[in-house]
């Protein structure tokens, strides 16, 4: 177990050089950003050339790489256009964010488990078919139609919610954008959870449970939940990563000062300080919430050993 | 039926988190007194007064700092404010002297050393002002801000302080109309704190406005107070501003809507169409000083000959302005028909009609034109915009379509869309464009000079497209030397005349500014920059 997890560890290196040198050159490809700062007029040469220095922008792209990632080890990730530490970014946007996906990934296993639960173990009957057609719509409706629309119904027709979320982002706030972000994945859940309980009702430990006489609650949450939710865990696990990079669209919407807000902005001001570092971060946390699943496995599979 | 039971029970569990979600929150701005919240963007510069060069943080700068000049936000004239005469013989030497009696925030008198310090400050290479070409006129800039190497002196030769309160400016050329510009943020004064304690200023501003800063998030939340002891004319007649960042303004829309938010300005351009039923007599859309042009690359040879002129004038002629602004921007732009902004006002130079004929459209003379001049250089027309940020593709579209209609070939014209705005503005500081592209131009101060000098004079610092012409660069010196203001305009009119007659950039149309507000407020009006007038809004 120890040694699997520093396997896993080392092989984290690699992907995170990889990774930031890709957006690090993917950023750039993108051209000179000290040109959109100065309005719609020409920085004056001396000037831009004096911020170009300031940031770095005059030396070759190899020692701007080497010299970013040197700063990153001593905690200096740069800062944006407007003076501020990269770093003080972060410690801003990544509460926000981490509050958003805790509630969406909330909604996702009590809500999505519990009702992939109840129509897996009533297969065929009318509320198996209403989540089956409830499923479906919500994964075919895109994530800002979802949003816009409750914002507007809840937070305008009915005036239940505020349309938009406080800088402060309170959980209270966040409910109803956390609910959007996670409607699409609640909806894979239910699904995932549902066949993943369908298949494992005929299995033979099952009828051994069964034969022996267990109680029905037991049977369902010791011996067919438990086995039935490996899947499930791996994809709410890969998803943790996900919600916090592809919050964008539902950040925008509600107005949450997030990851995703500052990575639009980032990415519209071509600050490579800014987004490479956001997104360095997300890359580790992707792969570590990988890392957790693949252990959460052995717990939920005693069968399942790392050597 | 223990299935549905649950289902029920997940239900009433998501009703009651609703509800909380209902009760949380409730501190953003609209609570508390009369103080009203507002729609803002993060600004994309420090908040320096020599440094900020675009609407979110100028919003913030016009409340906390007042200059020597200001202009009046309905008229856009330039009126003393803490000016008490500024004097001049020549239009190149200026004595000026401040009011008795003007504070900043934290009791520091404002003498003529607080502006002579701020404008060295911003001219000085070393502090990387954006706006440092402001002092450009000031003699010794060259010396402070050379174009390359090092500089050769800290401060301007052409400032010098005679009085606590009186300081001369020296030009380096006569610029009469040098006075009226003294209202652009960029010449404020500034507080010694700015110097000596530089990064807590900039994390909390000081200044000499109707308003003071009480907290400020940088990229989220900045909250104003009214200042109590402003000694100005224009006291806040609200108790503060809560400024608030949003990433959307379709967000800030709905949330106006719900009366989350009291202000928003800039209504995006999807909710035009239902504005006026949302909102009622609580939408405002007044002109502004934006003139938005197609700029011409005369860097390209293809399109600095004679025969290229005819064809930009036939262009000018297949653009149906009138539809597009109708249809598309519905009343919040109208067709323009000079190179100016109806903000100027007919005596400060706005001269509507001046384009004549060849701003109005006429797709027959169009095609005539443009095949005497020998067909559009390329043979293929690609407009050129940033994609980001406003809704420049709609507007690309329909004049590419309007020119193929004119022309009577469909393929003709076409957008060609660049992703950021920092992109946009590199290509185009590289001279890479080979066909027109989208030049928006917003005023810094409501002169006609402001509209002309900065974007076709040789070599200035907004003429992206370098067109050159001596007899236009010849007429903005007289004028600039001329010291009667009305003729000093007749000679900017005619300089004008010539940007028509080699039709330099095609106009398009005078961008208005928009806001919409709830019922709270009262008295709400944006100035000629598209700002609201903060200070005159009752809330209540």
């Amino acid at each position: 177990m120890g040694r699997y997890v520093a396997r896993r560890l080392l092989q984290m290196i690699p992907v995170f050089f990889g990774a930031t040198l890709l957006i690090f050159l993917m950023v750039n490809v993108m051209g000179d950003p000290i040109a959109g700062l100065c309005g719609e007029r020409a920085c004056d040469t001396a000037t831009a050339a004096q911020l170009r220095r300031q940031f770095g922008l005059d030396q070759p792209l190899w020692q701007q790489y080497t010299t970013y990632m040197g700063n990153v080890f001593t905690g200096d990730f740069g800062s944006a256009f407007n003076g501020q530490p990269v770093t003080q970014l972060m410690a801003s946007a990544f509460p926000v964010t981490i509050r958003l996906t805790v509630v969406a990934i909330l909604f996702e296993i009590v809500i999505g488990i519990a009702l992939g639960v109840v129509s897996g173990l009533r297969r065929g009957r009318p509320v198996d078919t209403s989540v089956l057609v409830l499923t479906l719509v919500v994964i075919s409706v895109p994530t800002f139609v979802t949003g816009l629309l409750l914002q507007l119904l809840l937070g305008v027709q009915w005036a239940w919610i505020k349309p938009s979320v406080s800088p402060e982002a309170s959980f209270g706030e966040l409910i109803v954008p956390g609910l959007v972000l996670a409607s699409v994945s609640l909806a894979y859940v239910t699904r995932l959870t549902r066949t993943s309980l369908a298949e494992n009702q005929r299995s033979d430990y099952l009828r051994t449970a069964v034969a022996k006489g267990l109680p029905r609650r037991r049977i369902v949450v010791r011996h067919l939940l438990r086995n039935s939710l490996i899947p499930v865990v791996t994809f709410i696990g890969t998803d943790i990563g996900a919600l916090m990079g592809g919050a964008i669209v539902t950040e925008r919407i509600f107005n949450i000062h997030g990851v995703g807000y500052q990575l639009y902005q980032g990415i519209l001001r071509q600050n490579t300080q800014t987004v490479v570092g956001f997104v360095t971060v997300l890359v580790l946390v992707f792969l570590v919430a990988n890392l957790l699943v693949d252990l959460l496995y052995a717990v939920l599979d005693p069968r399942i050993r790392y050597a | 039926m223990r299935g549905v039971a649950r289902t029920r029970w997940v239900a009433g569990a998501a009703v009651v988190l609703l509800a909380l979600a209902a009760c949380g929150g409730g501190a953003s701005g609209s609570s508390g007194g009369r103080v009203l919240s507002s729609s803002w963007g993060d600004p994309q510069n420090p908040l320096e007064p020599s440094n900020t060069n675009e609407v979110q943080g100028g919003k913030v700068l016009d409340m906390i700092f007042r200059g020597l000049k200001r202009y009046d936000p309905k008229t856009g004239k330039a009126e003393n404010m803490l000016a008490e005469r500024i004097d001049t013989t020549d239009s190149r030497h200026f004595t000026i002297t401040v009011k008795n009696g003007w504070k900043f925030s934290n009791g520091e008198p404002v003498t003529a050393r607080s502006f002579v310090d701020a404008w060295n400050y911003g001219a000085s290479l070393r502090n990387n002002q954006k706006n440092a070409y402001f002092f450009g006129y000031i003699q010794g800039y060259d010396k402070v801000h050379p174009e390359t190497g090092t500089q050769t002196a800290d401060t301007l030769s052409g400032l010098k302080v005679t009085g606590p309160r009186t300081f001369t400016v020296t030009l380096g050329q006569k610029f009469s109309t040098f006075p009226d510009t003294l209202g652009y943020a960029a010449f404020a004064p500034l507080p010694r704190t700015f110097f000596t304690h530089h990064s807590a200023w900039l994390d909390k501003p000081v200044g000499n406005g109707p308003y003071t800063i009480e907290s400020y998030t940088k990229g989220s939340q900045m909250t104003l107070r009214r200042w109590a002891g402003y000694p100005g004319p224009d006291k806040a007649r609200n108790d503060g501003v809560t400024l608030v960042v949003y990433t959307d303004n379709n967000t800030a829309y709905t949330d106006v809507l719900a009366g989350n938010l009291d202000l928003v300005d800039d209504i995006p351009a999807s909710q035009l169409k239902n504005v006026r039923t949302d909102l009622g007599g609580r939408y405002i859309n007044t002109p502004a000083g934006i003139l938005q042009t197609l700029a011409f690359p005369f860097y390209d040879p293809k399109w600095n000959t004679s025969g290229a002129k005819k064809v930009r004038t036939g262009l000018s002629m297949a653009i149906n302005r009138e539809q597009i602004t109708r249809t598309i921007f519905r009343g919040t732009r109208t067709p323009a028909t000079d190179w100016t902004s109806p903000v100027l006002g007919t005596d400060g130079g706005y001269k509507p009609g001046l384009c004549g004929r060849a701003c109005a459209y006429d797709p027959a003379a169009a095609r005539k034109l443009v095949q005497e001049g020998g067909g559009i250089p390329g043979g293929r027309l690609s407009i050129t915009y940033n994609a980001d940020t406003g809704s420049h593709k709609q507007w690309v579209d329909a004049v590419c379509n309007s020119i193929n209609n004119a022309l009577g070939n469909d393929r003709v014209c076409v957008g060609n869309p660049v992703g950021t705005f920092a992109d946009f503005r590199n290509q185009i500081g590289r001279h890479k464009m080979t066909g027109p592209f989208r030049a928006g131009w917003q005023m810094d101060y409501p002169l006609i000079q402001n509209f002309l000098q900065p974007l076709y004079y040789t070599g200035a610092s907004s003429n992206d497209g370098k067109w050159s012409n001596r007899q236009f660069d010849h007429l903005v010196d007289r004028a600039n030397a001329e010291s009667d203001k009305n003729r000093a305009i007749r000679l900017f009119q005619q300089a004008e005349g010539v940007v028509r007659d080699n039709m330099a950039a095609i106009p398009l149309w005078y961008q208005n500014g928009s806001a919409g507000y709830t019922d709270r407020l009262h008295d709400v009006a944006l100035n000629p920059f598209s700002v609201p007038v903060y200070d005159e809004i009752r809330v209540g």
